[in-house]
């Protein structure tokens, strides 16, 4: 029973009312790696990229031709009303852009709340954050929850290089870390430039930095200043047609979708690069694709993922013996991501009683309504979300939201948690009862204490609120 | 696919953008001094903060960007303050404002996260210690017992530490039931970590109560803190963290916001303090600064040397505190950043243990372990 709970609520996303308890708890985590579906049905609804970007495109286009009249215009009324226009054209396209925002957050909460793969969708969650980007500004508000349906979904049970190329090549990473606009010195159009004395063409290290930093080697992973400006220089050329701003507009062919990753050869610097002493020849997109390709394969990066997996789940101390035979059993298959979630469920490290991780805000918001049998994610949650400091793909830094318990545990933290528990329990109370639900959530696991508090309270909706921040609940 | 129609219908919701909200952390100290740090998280560029427009390259070098300083506040023949910085040009006028230039940490490579790891915990390299350089100020200050509150929804590691802390952060909801309260008062009764962190909220929640009504946006964000500040039973210390300094492009339009939300911040800090803010010191500083020359998005990457600011009525200030070395390329930290000169730790060594009457010996080997260097050009804090 122990174990069962454990993987209910360490490895998936929280136990529901009535999970099936005649399942073997190894057995079944392993079913899921197997059985994952990349695209289930709620995907069905999500806005189309095409679409999203020719949105964007058609904004600013037609932001770059109203600039154009007021330039044009001279009398002060007609200037005026161009800029109410204006000013009303930018805040409903503003407003559209969250509701996209919204919809995309909405179908994640709406998969982990159904799934019958919580913890493959745990490690989805997991490898986003671990390839952050944030809901900031009109273009990534639209585009930021699209890297993990598009780039990180197909690719979680595949090889780590895949999903790294694929991540790096898509639109929204490329936009959040300025890869999108960065042009080689030397290149067709960055000589053009250096002519002109256009300080506005050149390199942008941004990614090609993020991509050593936090996505392969890790900050202490062994590489230099200049290899970060080597990568960058391979990366140049790789941009997404259609939305980029400045000199590099003009150059994308008739047949590029708006929105799509595009490799720009006239953008790209030429020469052959050399990346951790490592030599690549010259050559256009396959230069830095064999240099993410060897990044994967670094020991510094087996190192730096198996301790990040370990850490998720087996605390914010990872055991140095998991994290070394996660890295070993990277190494050995050239990182194969089920590989590594097997060395997980056969880790004794995993399975210890005793909670080992502080939930964050978004682990505790869905299991709470895992626990309470909500199918749908009230939109108003990720609102909820944002007061307890995580709102979905919104972290502020390429680093992503911590994993660790001093990040989210503290007064306020607690505070905020018992006033939405009492409303989240508010709107559940009359279904559920919580003296009932805390031993099939918890079995052994539930203390006594706990359950006594739960069955003095004095109205359902109050032994439902203590459930939902009980110390039980408040970890995995 | 979304239907137009459907997106309308759903309009009021999730107006509130995906900006994060600045953070407040504050503690109580057994002292009338009043002590602010301000956390400028993402690398602020110290070239446009306080421009080095007497420097004979600083033109050439910086292109464009040099404009960016035309009409700030001249500080000397040689530094210029930006311009959007119009209450603190006006404090510098009043000999509150304080500027020092090449300054860092002791680190010096170029990630954010270890960058304010060293900035926040004063160590000699990231993680190394594992409380943060405010915590063991107050410490210090108390010599016994010190109490900390933080209004954040996290705590910022500058705080983090053995001295009692508490996080707050502000709430829009109902008030929970007093039913609920005590009933999660006794569940918590064996969880140690909950028990405290329980008890520290329901002290807090009394207070915050009453100064809550401050609205939103960065001058709400200085009344809040001076709020705290002001009340006789309330916080000594607070720290602010400002996000968004991270300019890899188009750092003009950028850093102009950011440094108005500032400046306002300042300004409300000091119209909300009063007579207060002649006790009062806010340093203002960031992990590290940027390259010099612009790269080619119109911003800049991440560099070593940058500037902090020393703002309110105890400090000695109307000056720029700088030993400058130089914009040409062989003056530059490995051939791109400005070079620091001066030890940010020494800088606080210094500024606190006058402000505070604490010994500098006694502050650098508790508080900045790390700090190098000896003398600051003379007194920082008035006495």
């Amino acid at each position: 029973m122990t174990r069962l709970v454990i993987a209910q609520n360490r490895f998936g996303l929280g136990a529901t009312a009535n999970y099936d308890r005649s399942i073997d708890p190894a057995a079944w985590l392993r079913r899921q790696i197997d059985s994952f579906d990349p695209a289930p049905p709620e995907t069905a609804n999500l806005p189309d990229r095409a679409i999203l970007a020719n949105e964007l495109a058609d904004y600013f286009a037609s932001r770059g031709r109203n600039r154009q009249r007021r330039g044009a215009d001279d009398g002060e009324n007609a200037n005026a009303s161009t800029n109410d226009a204006a000013r009303m054209a930018r805040r409903s396209f503003g407003r559209a852009g969250r509701q996209h925002y919204l919809n995309m957050v909405d179908t994640r909460a709406r998969i982990a709340l159904s799934s019958p793969a919580p913890f493959a969708e745990r490690l989805v969650h997991f490898w986003a954050n671990h390839f952050a980007v944030s809901a900031d500004g009109f273009a990534l508000v639209r585009l930021a929850g699209l890297l993990e349906f598009e780039a990180i979904r197909p690719h979680v049970m595949g090889r780590f290089a895949d999903m790294l190329v694929a991540v790096e090549q898509h639109p929204t990473m490329l936009l959040y870390l300025n890869q999108a606009r960065s042009i080689g010195p030397n290149s067709t159009l960055g000589a053009r430039g250096n002519r002109r004395q256009d300080r506005q063409r050149g390199l942008n290290e941004n990614l090609a930095r993020e991509v050593m930093e936090l996505h392969t080697l890790g900050v202490n992973g062994g590489y230099s200043q200049a290899d970060v400006t080597e990568l960058a220089r391979a990366l140049t050329g790789w941009t997404v047609a259609g939305l980029t701003r400045g000199p590099a507009r003009r150059i994308f062919p008739a047949s590029a979708q708006p929105g799509d990753f595009h490799f720009a050869p006239q953008l790209h610097e030429p020469g052959a690069r050399t990346v951790l002493g490592e030599r690549y020849a010259a050559g256009g997109i396959g230069q830095a694709q064999s240099i993410l390709q060897d990044l994967a394969r670094q020991p510094a990066t087996a190192r730096h993922l198996a301790t990040k997996l370990a850490r998720h789940f087996a605390g914010d101390e990872p055991p140095v013996s998991l994290v070394d035979r996660l890295a070993d059993a990277y190494r050995d298959t050239d990182g194969d991501l089920p590989t590594l979630y097997r060395v997980l469920i056969d880790a004794p490290e995993c399975w210890i009683e005793a909670p080992v991780k502080f939930k964050t805000p978004w682990e505790w918001v869905i299991s709470s309504f895992r626990a309470l049998g909500a199918r749908r994610f009230d939109r108003r949650m990720n609102a909820i979300l944002r007061q307890l400091g995580q709102p979905v793909w919104a972290p502020g830094s390429p680093a992503g939201y911590d994993d660790i318990a001093a990040s989210w545990s503290g007064s306020s933290a607690l505070t905020s948690r018992v006033e939405f528990a009492q409303r989240i329990a508010d709107i559940s109370r009359d279904n559920v009862d919580a003296r009932q639900l805390a031993p099939r959530l918890f079995g052994d696991l539930l203390s006594e204490r706990t359950a006594r508090t739960i069955a003095s309270a004095e109205s359902a909706g109050q032994g439902l609120a203590l459930l939902l921040v009980s110390p039980e609940f408040l970890r995995r | 696919m979304i239907d137009r129609r459907e997106l309308l219908k759903r309009g009021g919701i999730g107006a509130a953008g995906v900006m994060l909200a600045p953070q407040i952390a504050l503690a109580q100290a057994p002292t009338d001094r009043r002590f602010i740090f301000v956390i400028l998280r993402g690398a602020a560029d110290g070239l446009e903060l306080v421009a080095p427009t007497g420097d004979p390259s600083f033109a050439s070098v910086r292109g464009s960007f040099a404009g960016h300083s035309e009409g700030g506040t001249r500080l000397n023949d040689f530094f210029t303050l930006h311009p959007s910085f119009t209450e603190i040009g006006n404090l510098y006028g009043q000999r509150q404002a304080l500027f020092a230039h090449a300054v860092a940490s002791a680190y010096r490579r170029r990630s954010h996260f270890d960058g304010q790891n060293v900035l926040e915990t004063a160590g000699p390299q990231p993680y190394r210690l594992n409380d943060g350089w405010m915590n063991r100020l107050i410490a210090m200050l108390s010599g016994s017992q010190a109490e900390a509150i933080a209004l954040s929804s996290t705590m910022p590691m500058v705080l983090r530490g053995s001295a009692e802390a508490s996080s707050y952060a502000p709430s829009r909801l109902p008030d929970p039931q007093p039913g609920l309260l005590r009933r999660v008062t006794m569940m918590y009764e064996d969880d140690e970590m909950l028990h405290a962190d329980w008890a520290q909220a329901l002290e807090t929640e009394e207070m915050a109560d009453e100064i809550m009504d401050a609205g939103r946006g960065q001058a709400a964000l200085g009344e809040l803190a001076a709020g705290f500040l002001s009340d006789p039973d309330g916080a000594r210390i607070a720290a602010i963290e400002l996000d968004g300094w991270d300019t890899h492009a188009n750092q003009g339009g950028r850093l102009r916001r950011g440094f108005s939300a500032l400046d306002s911040m300042i300004g409300a800090i000091r119209s909300g303090l009063g007579s207060i803010w002649d006790d009062t010191l806010i340093i203002v500083a960031t992990e590290f600064g940027r390259t010099v020359a612009p790269n080619g998005t119109a911003g800049t990457d991440h560099g070593t040397g940058s500037a902090a600011m020393m703002l309110g009525g105890a400090v000695r200030g109307g000056r720029v505190v700088a030993d400058w070395p130089g914009l040409r390329t062989s003056d530059l930290y490995e051939g791109r950043d400005l070079r620091p000169t001066m030890s940010i730790d020494q800088l606080f060594t210094a500024a606190l243990s006058e402000h505070f009457s604490l010994d500098p010996v006694e502050v650098r080997r508790s508080v900045f372990p790390a700090a190098s260097g000896t003398t600051i050009g003379g007194r920082l804090i008035q006495s």
